[in-house]
């Protein structure tokens, strides 16, 4: 029992070296010159499992205070980005935004791509009442977690409705059949929004097949859709999935259109399925070929920066940076109350990825863009607004 | 140490906890948020070293009842005690009594998982069994996934605030004060036995079987403990955060700071905690560095980093006349 005599002695040390250092304060940051600059948060996945979407969307915000310095700042103070990274792993999130917050001193925090860790940071930020604007986070929960938590993509019930018309005005399809990915909450909430809509305008769902994240081989599910006979299938799920759905579905004789949601974009996709998925569609937040000013101004800094054209993912990352800088140029103050209002307040605000409104539950009401693919690229088909798609009528059709 | 000067020590943290809780609102959100972490993390290791380290059955399911405790836990303070008392779902009175009652019941709840993991131990040993373990965990983060009614792959959120120093150093401090006088007591060293030579353990009349399952139950009931602190800290439980890397990472506490060593194994804890936050200004290479300086600590200290003679040596001049140290016979590792 003597060698355990210190036990005591050494949780005192302990104890008295954790009081040191965790009882200081921190020092206040910054002079106070004049031009002291805004200090605005980015938590993102910049390792880890999700460290692709992370890096993507770290970009776009980069790019995009570099631009707004370059240009003079805001109220005459530059932007000064703290980007803390979470390792993609639950629970590192909580911890990141509270050192942004109270040892970066940040005005706004910006992130992140995964609805998972949005949600972590969210009851964080509300609590300290921080702005929080997640660029691509497209779980409706994040921005019911208060009224400081705000996104700058569309939701999945807004997309699965600019599917739906899309497949009804565009594809001209009245039969439509419906292969969703039981494993992936995105892929089973997007198919329930799409044929909600879908059916409200007055069409029909001739077949509803599964499968799992992971699996291989679709032939059994495909088989069944064959039967059916729809005029186009609606396949929600991620790239990995799609792009073998495809093949399968050629080599069975399917030659009716597939279309799906943003879960597509990859340049993956393409490596996967081949010539399999040519003529076929998908819904996302941008195109690179979006002829407004802002989204070309984008895609030519973004690819003389980084030498590649960038994802949607890049251009909300951009979107949420160029947002916040317009809420602050707009509330007139970079804090508190002002600032949260500002970015509440948002009108019409022309970003990369097209026309952004913040609606009352602080979600983004924006349009869709329709890809499809053509000679193994993405190529842009047409836009569709929010007042397009859940316009409730049922189509008029042929 | 005399039992009781153990227990004045149980006290005096658990004073300390509630001092340093009513000052809590001066201290910077950050540093509280580590010095929780560090604590859930105590918890974590200490238990752990109870299964692996001192009876020495290699474990690597804590995640597992980590996972149990943290969502049995908010189930009860988000579902079940609303449910149940309706008038008496005010924070408050959730956060004084059925906090508790939720720790209570998310550590019970693993510490019945800790049967159902030590039973299958009795027949299997060291890599056989950390695979089984391994298992375990995985099983338990899955069916957790799939639950639709905790939230499934989205995780559960907005568990309500409960956490905060008093209970976590409590907590820490009763895990420390459990299992260190556990092993030092006339019964716990047959947890010391079964490690040594379990053949020898049986063959001298030691119940082995009943010792690993003490093991396994109370190191699961501490980490079901530690879940719920952890829940109720973060506000939101993703059962990816389960997963065996946290089960690597608490096994990682306990082999750097020597197996069956509990000085050591805080030590560990509480360094390989603040290292990561220590090294956050290197950015990217933030987890290379951590790796490159896990490697360097295991080179130079294989027996672990808390060795009590190079310390005692090192400290000796402050020490004089508190304990005779030189007399302390050298522990084995």
């Amino acid at each position: 029992m003597r060698a355990h005599a210190h036990i005591g002695r050494w949780l005192g040390l302990g104890g008295l070296s954790a009081v040191l250092l965790f009882g200081c304060r921190p020092s206040p940051s910054g002079p106070d010159g004049a031009a002291e600059p805004i200090r605005v948060g980015e938590f993102a996945s910049m390792t880890g499992k999700e460290a692709a979407f992370g890096q993507s969307s770290h970009k776009g915000t980069l790019l995009a205070i570099e631009e707004i310095n370059a240009a003079g700042g805001v109220l005459g103070r530059p932007l000064h980005l703290i980007t803390e990274d979470n390792q993609s792993k639950p629970g590192e999130s909580a911890t990141v935004v509270r050192k942004l917050i109270s040892r970066e001193r940040v005005v706004a925090v910006l992130g992140e791509v995964a609805s998972g860790r949005s949600l972590e940071a969210a009851p964080i930020c509300q609590q300290s009442r921080i702005p929080m604007i997640s660029p691509s986070s497209t779980n409706p929960k994040v921005t019911e977690m208060g009224d400081c938590i705000f996104r700058v993509c569309f939701l999945d019930s807004f997309q699965g409705a600019a599917l739906a018309r899309f497949a009804r005005q565009t594809l001209q399809s009245t039969r439509v059949a419906i292969l969703s990915d039981a494993a992936a909450p995105y892929s089973v909430g997007l198919a329930a929004f799409f044929r909600e809509r879908f059916l409200a305008g007055a069409g029909q769902v001739v077949a509803e097949q599964k499968y799992s994240s992971g699996d291989k081989d679709f032939k059994a599910q495909l088989t069944a859709i064959r039967a059916a006979q729809p005029e186009a299938i609606f396949v929600p799920g991620y790239y990995t999935e799609v792009g073998l759905i495809a093949l399968q579905a050629r080599q069975l004789g399917i030659s009716v259109p597939l279309f799906g949601g943003d879960g597509w974009e990859a340049p993956e996709l393409i490596q996967i399925a081949g010539t399999a998925l040519e003529g076929n569609y998908y819904s996302t937040h941008f195109a690179p070929e979006v002829e407004s000013t802002v989204a070309q101004n984008f895609v030519q800094k973004f690819t003389a920066k980084y030498g590649a054209a960038p994802d949607a993912i890049a251009a909300l990352g951009y979107d949420s940076a160029l947002l916040l800088a317009d809420a602050i140029r707009r509330a007139g103050a970079a804090e508190g109350a002002p600032l949260r209002d500002a970015i509440a307040s948002t009108r019409d605000f022309s970003g990369a990825s097209g026309l952004t409104t913040i609606d009352p539950q602080r979600n983004a009401r924006k349009s869709a863009v329709m890809i499809t693919i053509r000679d193994g690229r993405f190529c842009y088909v047409q836009t569709i607004t929010p007042e397009e798609a859940l316009r409730n009528e049922p189509s008029p059709g042929p | 140490m005399m039992p009781g000067r153990r227990f004045l020590l149980l006290l005096g943290a658990v004073a300390a906890g509630s001092v340093l809780s009513l000052q809590s609102h001066r201290i910077n959100p950050y540093f509280l948020d580590v010095a929780v972490t560090v604590a859930i993390n105590v918890i974590l290791a200490v238990s752990l070293n109870l299964i692996n380290g001192y009876t020495g059955q290699f474990s690597l399911g804590h995640a597992g009842f980590m996972a149990i405790g943290a969502y049995i836990a908010a189930s009860t303070t988000m579902f079940w005690a609303p449910g149940l008392l309706p008038a008496a779902s005010s924070p408050g009175f959730i956060g004084m009594a059925v906090f508790p009652a939720a720790l209570l019941a998310g550590g019970l709840a693993a510490g019945l998982a800790g049967i159902l993991v030590g039973a299958p131990s009795l027949r299997l040993k060291g890599d056989y069994l950390a695979i089984v373990t391994l298992g375990f965990g995985e099983i338990i983060r899955v069916i957790f996934r799939n639950l639709e009614s905790v939230g499934g792959a989205l995780g559960l959120n907005g568990i309500p605030a409960c956490t905060n120093l008093f209970w976590t150093i409590s907590m820490a401090a009763l895990t420390i004060y459990a299992v260190t006088s556990m092993v030092h007591s006339t019964y716990g060293r047959g947890f010391t036995a079964v490690q040594d030579d379990e053949i020898a353990a049986e063959a001298i009349g030691i119940n082995t079987t009943r010792y690993k399952i003490t093991a396994f139950v109370v190191g699961a009931f501490f980490a079901g403990i530690a879940g719920g602190l952890y829940g109720h800290f973060k506000l939101s439980i993703d059962p990816r955060g389960f997963d065996f890397m946290k089960s690597i990472e608490i096994a990682l506490m306990v082999i750097l700071g020597g197996m069956g060593n509990t000085v050591g194994v805080i030590i560990a804890a509480i360094l390989l905690t603040l290292l990561p936050e220590l090294l956050r200004p290197v950015a990217e290479y933030r987890m290379m560095l951590y790796s490159f300086l896990l490697i360097l600590l295991m080179l130079t200290c294989p027996q672990g980093l808390f060795q009590p003679r190079f310390f005692r040596r090192l400290l000796s001049p402050f020490l004089r006349g508190s304990a005779a140290p030189a007399e302390d016979p050298p522990r084995p590792a």
